[in-house]
């Protein structure tokens, strides 16, 4: 099969990517580079468990095309912790308030989340709802994942 | 139980700390040296001959290793009825139906390998109904059973009757009486994660298996015995679970692709791995099965329930799983959802080529207690009595014991009705009917374990290391409702140590007793009453230790300071503080005396302890460890569907104020507070997470979940078609903990995973009664239904 070569940015490392054209971003993050972080739940963009940050904007990695990645920033799950290993306050918000139970939607519950806090640290209930609205859970009834989301924004506005 | 440490405190979920990072490791993320990837090819028809199924083009595509079809595999049959083949090549009757699978060295080969195998239908006659397929000339489904005799009937050979007491004779005790039909719909259980297993086998062929199971030991033995009715007898089996994406009911049979699975991976003697796309999910999974009920009841002047009759009929689809035995767990609600002497229950399953059926959350009860409940609020209505009165009038209580002889110890149903009352401003809101109304449903459920087999007993190991870190192996699996951090606590509680200090592993046969599955809120009450047992004995084994050891740690210490100091006077000490375990006790990881917790030089680590007793020389040397098995002191159904399976049960209400728009019919769920009777909570973060959960896809059943099957075909299998509520749809859940503590339960705890559930759809159904002043008695209640009721009212 014809390959092509995408060079990006992947959690803050320069990396290029050799695999056939019809891949997608999520594909290409979980069997090329072997990230567990983004999941498929559906693969037709309606679950939100593969969302990725792609130059600051939550993806369906799922549904985005490899070649359109050429050149751009992509952050995963794996990539918002400190490297000394501190985790990112929406990480640890999720484990004090419950914001995880199956763990599935996770990696792409806070990726969605991380990309509303990025633009906007200190948002309403109503939009943190909207920021996850594309992200199904099945486990948690969202209540503990905004209450986590909420908590996250505090922290991140108290270190500023 | 004031100075609890542990127990009670919301005890984050650092445990699960893999989950928030994206290394837990799903099924979908689990990769084997070599691994093949296993696909399914379903059936094209809803009923159908196979007339004949060519897959010599599949076999020659390079990249494949395994094509496997009905002709090709021993004829064997499996399920709960052995009603059926894993892969078909007869005949097929339902779309999902398994006629071949491949093992390749790619998804995407194994998809394409598919397509190239040629399957010849000859399509027969069919049936969707199953009240049509009931009648005499209706196509039957089965032509013969399991033995090989001829089935006449499309009616399965599950009689489900329960009778108790005279209902006759409670009739004419009655002042009033309704009479009602109900229906409720299939519902898919929507696993964020999605179905999947990995299958190797070692060149002495034992399996080990890969699955997202919630019973692995009931699992493991279904495997055992196909295996052996396919001439592999004496192999054994490990089943392993990997992190779970939820489960909800789904696990709970083994299903047809877990077989699969392990025969591609017998042929090809790889591993192999099976996934489900979502697609897969919602058109081959076994979902929540429908029923239509018709319920009557009557009561008394004064109130009091004088009998309930009802019967309900199951669509069963094409075979057979645990879809067909939730009738077992409807005669719960139908018999001991308030006090009522007469009850008359049947339910009848019915063979038709719809898709077949399996667990979700709640079992049967969702359904029934939608009949109940609706029926509940039509009687009090006739009787002309506040519905929250009738309930109150009607409600269980301690020391009942009830119809079915479930034996009712802890029982808060009566707080639950009063704070929900309370919280929602009944009095005031309710028989407005401005378009906005209250409503409530209550539940009873299994809270102590379930005797569903002979066996529900939950086997737990703890031991205790030299550097004091706990290692649980608990029988049971997790998938998601918290089990590592609730346990940890409780034997953090138990031991004297921190959560902190406790390791689980869940869901491995190989390592772990014997547990009945994670499933009928089991799991916190089993575990947890293990827990606590096995905690006693390795708690009596460390104080032993203590004894022989202390004295021996303080006195060696004196030597090395006289050493060092030859005018060191060793301190006289009353070494009698020490010389019985019963003197001693452990927190926060110290052992000391009871009668001076600070003493000075008694007060020990454990892990010292722990170290010298390990490494103390030939036929000397010990370890801490310890095993219990909790089997609770309950009984089996018996024929007539009679007997205490639960050692205590859980009870709830929930109450919900809606708004109905009148000209869409679209309903919103204003506030909705769930009153549970929950023992005690263990962590108390954690089983809201429960309750908030459970309260959410209790409003998507009653509001908008629904799996469109059209001639046995599911038309909707993807969540743009199917509504599974997001974040968007706003129900704002209140949790009311009511803990009274039971008796019989691990620090006074019940389950809570299933409850939440139950009683929302009819609560809203009630709720927009009060409203609009229509009852809509068919789920989900969805604006068309709302605004037909509407326009049929009207005229
Ligand atoms: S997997 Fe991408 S949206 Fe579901
Ligand atoms: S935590 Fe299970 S799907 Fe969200």
């Amino acid at each position: 099969m014809k390959k092509v070569s995408i060079s990006f940015t992947l959690n803050g490392d320069k990396v290029t990517a050799e695999v056939p054209p019809s891949w997608t971003l999520l594909k290409t993050l979980r069997e090329y580079f072997e990230l567990t972080g983004p999941k498929e739940g559906c693969g037709t963009g309606e679950c939100g468990a593969c969302t990725v940050i792609v130059d600051g904007k939550a993806v369906n990695s799922c549904i985005f095309p490899i070649p359109e990645v050429e050149g751009k920033s992509v952050t995963t799950i794996e990539g918002i912790a400190s490297k000394d290993g501190t985790l990112h306050p929406l990480q640890k918000a999720f484990i004090e308030n419950n914001g995880v139970q199956c763990g599935f939607c996770t990696s792409g519950m806070i990726m969605s989340a991380k990309a509303l806090l990025d633009h906007n640290p200190d948002p309403t209930e109503d939009e943190i709802r909207t920021g996850i609205a594309g992200n199904l859970c099945r486990c948690t009834g969202y209540v503990q994942i905004v209450a986590s989301i909420e908590k996250a924004g505090e922290l991140i506005r108290q270190k500023k | 139980m004031s100075n609890l440490l542990y127990v009670g405190k919301g005890t984050p979920r650092t445990i699960e700390v893999d989950k928030v990072t994206g290394r837990a490791i799903y099924i979908n993320d689990l990769k084997l040296p070599g691994m093949l990837y296993g696909k399914i090819l379903y059936s094209d028809y809803a009923h159908a001959r196979i007339k004949k199924i060519d897959a010599s083009k599949a076999e020659v595509l390079p990249g494949v290793r395994a094509v496997l079809t009905g002709h090709n595999i021993p004829d064997v049959r499996v399920g709960f009825l052995r009603d059926q083949t894993v892969l078909k090549k007869d005949i097929v009757r339902q779309f999902r139906d398994e006629v071949a699978a491949v093992a390749a060295i790619s998804p995407e080969i194994a998809e394409e390998a598919l397509d190239l195998i040629e399957v010849e239908y000859e399509e027969l006659p069919a049936v969707f109904d199953p009240i049509e397929a009931m009648k005499e000339d209706a196509p039957l489904i089965h032509e013969v059973d399991a033995r090989g005799k001829p089935i006449r009937t499309n009616i399965l050979p599950l009689p489900w009757k329960f009778y108790a007491g005279d209902i006759e004779q409670g009739r004419k005790n009655s002042a009033y009486t309704v009479k009602d039909t109900v229906s409720t719909t299939w519902v898919n259980q929507c696993c964020m994660g999605t179905s999947g297993c990995v299958a190797e086998f070692d060149m002495n062929n034992d399996l080990t298996f890969h699955s997202q199971t919630n019973v692995v030991f009931l699992g493991k033995q279904r495997i055992m015995e196909y295996l052996s009715s396919i001439g592999m007898r004496g192999r054994n089996v490990r089943v392993i679970n990997p992190v779970v994406g939820g489960s909800f009911g789904t696990k709970l049979d083994t299903d047809i692709y877990e077989f699969i699975c392990i025969l591609l991976a017998l042929r090809t003697r790889k591993p192999v791995k099976i996934l489900f796309s979502r697609e897969e999910e919602f058109r081959a999974l076994p979902p929540r099965q429908p029923a239509v009920f018709t319920i009557e009841q009557g009561c008394d002047k004064e109130g009091r329930l004088t009998f309930r009759k009802a019967e309900a009929i199951l669509d069963n689809g094409a075979y057979t799983s645990w879809g067909a035995t939730t009738p077992s767990v409807m005669v719960m609600p139908m018999s001991s959802l308030y006090r009522v002497p007469n009850v008359s229950f049947e339910a009848t399953c019915v063979y038709t080529n719809n898709i077949y059926c399996q667990a979700m959350r709640g079992y049967g009860n969702p359904q029934a207690t939608f009949a109940v409940e609706s029926s509940m609020d039509e009687l009090a209505e006739e009787a002309g009595i506040d519905p929250a009165e009738f309930r109150l009038i009607n409600r269980n209580q301690s020391g009942d014991v009830t119809p079915m002889r479930l034996k009712i110890t802890s029982c808060g149903l009566e707080d639950c009705i009063n704070s929900v009352k309370q919280k929602l401003n009944w009095s005031e809101k309710r028989g407005k009917r401005k378009g906005k109304g209250v409503g409530m449903g209550s539940l009873i459920h299994v809270a102590g374990g379930a005797r569903v087999y002979k066996s529900d007993g939950h086997g737990m190991i703890v031991k205790v290391d030299q550097n004091g870190h706990i290692d649980v192996l608990d029988g049971g699996t997790d998938q998601g409702q918290g089990s590592p951090t609730i346990i940890s606590q409780m034997v953090a509680e138990a031991l004297g140590f921190r959560p902190e200090d406790v390791s689980l592993t869940l869901g491995d046969t190989g390592l772990c007793l014997w547990d009945a599955g994670t499933h009928a809120s089991r799991h916190t009450f089993m575990a947890g009453n293990a827990a606590v047992r096995a905690c006693e004995k390795v708690k009596q084994q460390i104080l032993e230790l203590a004894v022989e050891n202390i004295p021996k740690v303080v006195k060696s210490g004196f030597r090395r300071k006289k050493r060092n100091d030859p005018d060191f006077v060793e301190p006289d000490l009353d070494y009698t503080l020490i010389s019985k375990p019963e003197y001693l006790d452990i927190k926060d990881r110290m052992v000391f005396p009871k009668s001076d917790p600070e003493h000075p030089f008694f007060r020990i680590e454990v892990s010292q302890i722990i170290r010298d007793a390990l490494h103390v020389g030939t036929g000397e040397s010990k370890v801490v460890m310890a095993e219990a098995f909790y089997d609770p002191p309950t009984e089996m159904l018996d024929r007539e569907l009679k007997g205490n399976l639960s050692c205590t049960y859980a009870f709830g209400t929930t109450g919900i104020e809606v708004e109905v728009d009148e000209k869409t019919g679209e309903v919103k769920i204003l506030q909705l507070f769930a009153a549970h009777d929950v023992g005690k909570a263990i962590n108390p973060i954690l089983l809201k997470g429960q309750i908030y959960g459970a309260a959410y896809i209790g409003a998507g059943y009653g509001l908008t979940e629904e799996m469109k099957l059209e001639n046995g075909r599911v038309m909707n299998p993807n969540f743009l078609d199917y509504k599974m509520l997001t974040a968007k749809d706003v129900v704002p859940v209140e949790p009311i903990v009511i803990e009274p503590g039971d008796e019989d339960g691990p620090f006074g705890a019940k389950g809570i995973g299933e409850p939440g559930l139950v009683p929302t759809a009819p609560a809203i159904a009630n709720a927009i009664y009060d409203a609009v002043g229509v009852r809509i008695k068919s789920l989900p209640i969805t604006p068309e239904k709302v605004l037909a009721a509407l326009k049929e009212k009207r005229k």
